[in-house]
Formats: structure tokens, C-alpha cells, sequence
């Protein structure tokens, strides 16, 4: 892309490489969603396979493996593109930043988030959860795996090319993402108990939609900070 | 408008100068209103119907609380100006204020926590002020530790900037959601942990307190940014004469 | 005096509450003048140097 590139067919050219690079490595994605279902298979485990206890938890525990998950899946965001000199190459490349960060945030939660949202419920029964409330569980999910992914995003940008990075990440990242858990647990806890999940919802997708407005700026600031 | 005198404050010299002479202003008036406050908490304020004497503890937390919050504030309001108008000194303020901020916030959480104990009978309560406060804690923290990891001061700078400007627009959400989800799980006997309905002779000390802390934290504030200019303005020729005061 | 002291039964709450207070006040300022010191010798320090060249 150049600098005559149109901005959104630039943003479509980011998408489609972070997508079709992530696929061929899909081993590396394939991580964060094997440790989605380990930390949610470590619950039984521990508290006993009691179904009607399992159940009652299942909604926090789903919430929390999948915050953690995709803590883990953001290693893939930048650090590859800051280590190979690709990142320069956007920052300079004349377009808004905050457009490609954008459309690499939402390839990146297309190949962590979206596998992890479809892989939701079968998770769920493991844990008790009836089949009514898949529905629930993957709005829950998707919604609050593309918060975290926005979220995520800017604490990846701050703590670019950083010893212990991934460490600090979730540092900074766990405490903005408590207020998506606790609708996005609400949320799910309302549906396997066979009430309307619609009121947590609208709250999950009014963080969405404000992550995904100034998410981005954010993002790129935090990329020329880093990159300098 | 002409700005000059803007930028002429916010040069290192001069803010060290004006620094120093106004912490006394500041550190004094706040040093006798945190003795007036805690004789009138402690020994002239009558005791709470319903809570006794235990109620006294809000003197302490509740300024702690204030403190804890009006830091947070402070250090995003100085981390947008430096950002927006690459001001170093607004950056070395920020850089200041965190740690006091962070301790108030411990402080908060530690009298609240044991305000609960004769209140709720439990050492800990995840009441809404007190998780507020705790995710506020960890705000701090990484704030801190961001700043603290990167070597490249004027990148730990506005990193840290980021972060702070970022913790300070989540601020708002996080308190209403941790509120709603107290309501949610709230047995209907527990009472709130705040302030008894005050008057007269039992609110007289907390304002005092109140504005007594806040006194207080610009002082502490003026010294920590002393520092901090000098330790970034290590080789500036300024420093030779300029130590003199 | 012990009366003030019991604070209503309440003592052994209210008066942790305050002495972390006034140690975290004390901290603060403690703290803050330490860094101040510190930066201000090694300052000095460095200004002597180079002009001793």
C-alpha cells in the first residue's frame, strides 16, 4: 500500500494480510483456544463434578478462562510485526493509523475471538450449562472478546518490545476489562437460570461500540509512542 | 493570547523556584486543619446513633477516599497536558503524583476494611466503595509499573500518559459496574458503608479534614515534582546556580 | 481518658484506622523530602564535577 491507497481499501489490505498470516500459522492461534478449555476444565477439577455446583459457576468460569485466553492470544497482535520491522512500515506508510489498527484489531479477533465464541457452549454443557442458553453465552462472548480485543490492543501497543511484556499486559489490561465480566458473567448466569439476558447485553454492546470508537486513536498514539 | 508566560512557568528552573516557595503555603494551613480535623473527629464530634463511636473512622477514610480520587484526576489531567502539549514538567507531575496516589488508596482500603469488621463482622466485604477502590489500586499499578519498565524516560512518559488517560475515561464505567453488581448481590440487612447521615458538630471536622488532605497532597505534591525536575534535568547549567535556594 | 480510648467499645477498630493515617501522612512527607534530598545532592554533585573540569 501507498500513500495513494484509498483509506479503506488500505484498511481492507491489513484486514486480509493479518487474517491470511494467522491461518497459516494457525497452530500459534490454535493456543489461546486449547488454554480456553484447559483453565475451564481446571473448575471440575478442582470444585468436584457436581453438575448443579458447576452450573452455578459456569458463567464466571467461562468469563474468566476466556479474559485470560485472550490475554494470551494478544501476543499475536504486534509483537510480530514490531520484531520483523512491518510495523515501521505501517506507521510510515501514510495512512491513519488508528484505520489500520482498527482493521488489524478486528482480523485479530476473527482468528482468537471468534473461535473461542463458536467453541463457547460446547464448553458450557461441560459444566451443566443447559442448551437454552448458548445463544446468550456466544452474544456474551463475542461481544466481550472484541472489548477485550480493543482493550487488549492498547495495552499491546504501550508495552511493545518490552522485557517481560506479556506480564505487564495483563497488569494493565485485567482491571479495564472488570466491568465487561461483570455483565458478561451477569449475562450468561441470567440465561442457564432460564431469565432474559437482554439487559446485560445492551450494556456489553454499548462497551463494544465505545471500545471500538476510541479504542483505536488510543491504539495508535500508544504505536508511535512505542515506536519511536 | 500570547502563551510565553505559560511556557516561561513550565520551564524547570523557574517551576523548581515557584515550586519551592509555595509548598509552605501549602503544607502549613494543611498541617493545622489535620490537627483542628482530628480533634473535632476524635474528641468534640458526639457519637453515631447507630454506629457508636466506630463511625469516627470516617475522618480518616473518607479523605483518604477523596485523595485517592482526586490524585487519579490530577496525574490524567497533567499526562493529557503533557501529551498535548509535550509540557515535560506537566509529565514530571504526573510521574509524582502516582505514588501518593497509590497510597491513599491502600489507606482507603485499609480503614475500610477494618471500619467493616464492627459494621459486617467480616475483615473484608466486597462492598462497591471498597472493589472501587481496590480496582483504582490496581490502576495505580499499572500506571506505575508501565512507567517503571520502560527505560526511555520521555516514552515511559507518555506511555504511562496513555494509560493514565485511558484509566481515567474507564473510571467512570468501572464505578457504575461495580455498584450494579453490588446491588445485585447486596443482602437487604447490610448497610452501606459511608457516611452516617452527618450535622452540624459531625460534619464541621470531615470538611475540615477534607480540604486539609487535599492541602496536604499539593504540598507533597510541589516537593515530589522538586525532585523529579531534578533528576531530569541532570546536566542543564541552570542547576548551578539555581541550587542555591 | 480510658473512656476515649475504649471509643464505645470500638478502640481496637478506630485507633488502627488512625495511626495507619497518620503513618501513611508521615510517609508521604518523609518520603517525598528523601527524593528531594537525594536528587538535590546528586545534582550538586554533578554541577561540581563539570565545572571542576
Amino acid at each position: 500500500m501507498t500513500a495513494r491507497t484509498g483509506m479503506l481499501a488500505a484498511a481492507v489490505l491489513a484486514f486480509r494480510r493479518d487474517f491470511l498470516l494467522a491461518l497459516r500459522h494457525w497452530g500459534q492461534v490454535a493456543q489461546p483456544l486449547v488454554f480456553f478449555v484447559m483453565v475451564t476444565t481446571l473448575f471440575p477439577l478442582a470444585l468436584g463434578p457436581d453438575l448443579a455446583q458447576l452450573r452455578e459457576i459456569a458463567a464466571g468460569t467461562l468469563w474468566v478462562a476466556a479474559l485470560l485466553a485472550s490475554l494470551l492470544g494478544l501476543e499475536l497482535l504486534f509483537r510480530a510485526d514490531h520484531a520483523d520491522g512491518t510495523l515501521e512500515q505501517l506507521l510510515l506508510s501514510g495512512q491513519p493509523l488508528a484505520i489500520l489498527a482498527l482493521a488489524k484489531g478486528l482480523a485479530h479477533w476473527a482468528v482468537c475471538g471468534l473461535p473461542l465464541v463458536l467453541l463457547a457452549p460446547l464448553v458450557a454443557f461441560s459444566l451443566g450449562v443447559p442448551p437454552g442458553a448458548s445463544c446468550a453465552i456466544m452474544l456474551s462472548l463475542g461481544l466481550g472478546t472484541g472489548i477485550l480485543s480493543a482493550l487488549g490492543a492498547i495495552g499491546s501497543a504501550l508495552t511493545l518490545g518490552l522485557r517481560r511484556g506479556s506480564l505487564l499486559l495483563g497488569l494493565l489490561v485485567l482491571p479495564l476489562a472488570m466491568p465487561a465480566l461483570i455483565f458478561g458473567a451477569r449475562a450468561i448466569d441470567l440465561a442457564v437460570h432460564g431469565d432474559s439476558a437482554r439487559g446485560p447485553l445492551l450494556l456489553l454492546s454499548a462497551m463494544l461500540a465505545l471500545c471500538v470508537t476510541l479504542a483505536p486513536p488510543a491504539v495508535a498514539a500508544a504505536l508511535r509512542i512505542s515506536s519511536e | 493570547m500570547n502563551w510565553t508566560w505559560l511556557h516561561k512557568l513550565a520551564s524547570p528552573p523557574h517551576a523548581y523556584g515557584i515550586a519551592g516557595r509555595l509548598t509552605p503555603w501549602f503544607g502549613w494551613p494543611a498541617g493545622a486543619l489535620i490537627v483542628a480535623g482530628l480533634y473535632g473527629g476524635l474528641v468534640l464530634a458526639p457519637p453515631d446513633y447507630q454506629q457508636g463511636d466506630a463511625f469516627r473512622i470516617v475522618y480518616v477514610h473518607a479523605p483518604s477516599a477523596w485523595l485517592s480520587m482526586l490524585v487519579y484526576g490530577t496525574m490524567a489531567v497533567a499526562a493529557a497536558i503533557g501529551l498535548v502539549w509535550r509540557i515535560k514538567l506537566a509529565h514530571a507531575a504526573a510521574a509524582a503524583a502516582a505514588p501518593i496516589g497509590a497510597s491513599f488508596t491502600a489507606l482507603a482500603l485499609a480503614t475500610g476494611a477494618i471500619w467493616g469488621k464492627p459494621m459486617w463482622g467480616t475483615w473484608w466485604v466486597w462492598d462497591a466503595r471498597l472493589t472501587s477502590e481496590l480496582i483504582l489500586l490496581f490502576l495505580y499499578a499499572g500506571v506505575m509499573a508501565l512507567r517503571a519498565s520502560i527505560d526511555d524516560r520521555d516514552r515511559a512518559d507518555r506511555a504511562a500518559a496513555v494509560l493514565a488517560i485511558v484509566g481515567i475515561v474507564n473510571l467512570p464505567i468501572i464505578h457504575y459496574s461495580v455498584y450494579w453488581w453490588n446491588t445485585l448481590h447486596q443482602p437487604a440487612t447490610l448497610s452501606k458503608l459511608g457516611k452516617p447521615s452527618m450535622a452540624g458538630d459531625m460534619l464541621w471536622p470531615l470538611l475540615v479534614m477534607l480540604l486539609g488532605f487535599t492541602l496536604y497532597f499539593g504540598a507533597v505534591l510541589l516537593v515530589r515534582l522538586r525532585a523529579e525536575i531534578l533528576r531530569r534535568e541532570r546536566d542543564a547549567g541552570w542547576l548551578r546556580t539555581g541550587l542555591a535556594q | 481518658m480510658s473512656e476515649f480510648l475504649d471509643m464505645g467499645g470500638y478502640g481496637a477498630y478506630v485507633w488502627p484506622c488512625f495511626a495507619l493515617a497518620v503513618a501513611v501522612l508521615a510517609w508521604n512527607v518523609q518520603a517525598a523530602r528523601r527524593l528531594h534530598a537525594g536528587a538535590r545532592e546528586q545534582a550538586m554533585r554533578r554541577a561540581a564535577t563539570r565545572s571542576g573540569r
